[in-house]
């Protein structure tokens, strides 16, 4: 009977080794799906706190104004509309994957390039318009 | 050919079609809503308050918030799932997770039909 080696497992890769790999860009998209889903999920409660004070009367209306004209509130919108754009961007990528559509090496790893070249000047745009 | 019995409870496919109809409902609304702004082009207090006031509009964000913090359920949970180990910790994380997002749909609507 012939000997098969033994692989031994699990294989422990060292760790400086491992940062010279960069995750492929299908798994970029991924995990800032997974950030971005994150990062819009822990504002919730100030999205609807500026919603509602959008909403509810003319003085409320200005202390939404003058949040959202404030710098760090700024920062965070820009935050915001980044992870809302890119969730969006993505999301549309997945669901075409799970109809099957792309799923080989080759057009799975352009369609995640796709998201990037959308998600990004879409962003910018969004910045200029809303901030 | 491979018989498979499938058992449990299912809830596993339930929420991976809920998580994908919610977001298209979320992508829909989304570039509904941004074509309506763009239209309406709300100068405003009195105009942005106009828009949601429209039954139609209203109607259609409830949706959308319902949409979202039910999409938001399922990806929080699945966070809390790879990444919490600790059974206990993860259980108060999941019920957290849970009260916050339904409060959120009480405030939306609260929001929502004050108009």
């Amino acid at each position: 009977m012939a000997q098969v080696p033994i692989k031994k497992r699990p294989r422990n890769l060292d760790l400086a080794l491992l940062r010279q790999y960069s995750l492929p860009l299908p798994g970029k998209v991924s995990i800032f799906h997974r950030i971005s889903g994150a990062g819009l999920f822990l504002c919730l409660p100030l999205i609807l706190w500026l919603f509602s004070a959008s909403l509810t009367s003319p003085e409320s209306f200005a202390l939404f104004k003058a949040v959202f004209a404030a710098w760090p509130a700024k920062v965070v919108m820009a935050g915001l509309i980044w992870a809302y754009v890119h969730h969006f961007c993505a999301g549309i990528r997945f669901l075409l994957l799970d109809l099957h559509i792309g799923i080989e090496k080759e057009p799975a790893r352009k369609s995640a390039g796709i998201v990037f070249a959308v998600s990004i000047p879409l962003t910018l745009i969004l910045w200029g318009v809303l901030l | 050919m491979i018989n498979r019995i499938v058992v449990g409870a299912h809830y596993g496919l339930r929420d991976w079609i809920v998580q994908r109809a919610t977001a298209v409902i979320m992508a829909v609304y989304s570039v509904v809503m941004a074509a309506v702004l763009v239209l309406v082009r709300p100068s405003g207090f009195e105009a942005w308050q106009a828009v949601f006031a429209n039954g139609f509009i209203k109607f259609l964000t409830f949706l959308f918030f319902v949409s979202l913090f039910y999409h938001a359920w399922i990806g929080i949970r699945d966070i809390w799932m790879d990444y919490i180990q600790p059974v206990g910790l993860r259980l108060t994380l999941h019920v957290l997770t849970a009260t916050a997002l339904v409060g959120y749909t009480a405030w939306a609507a609260a929001i929502l039909w004050r108009l």
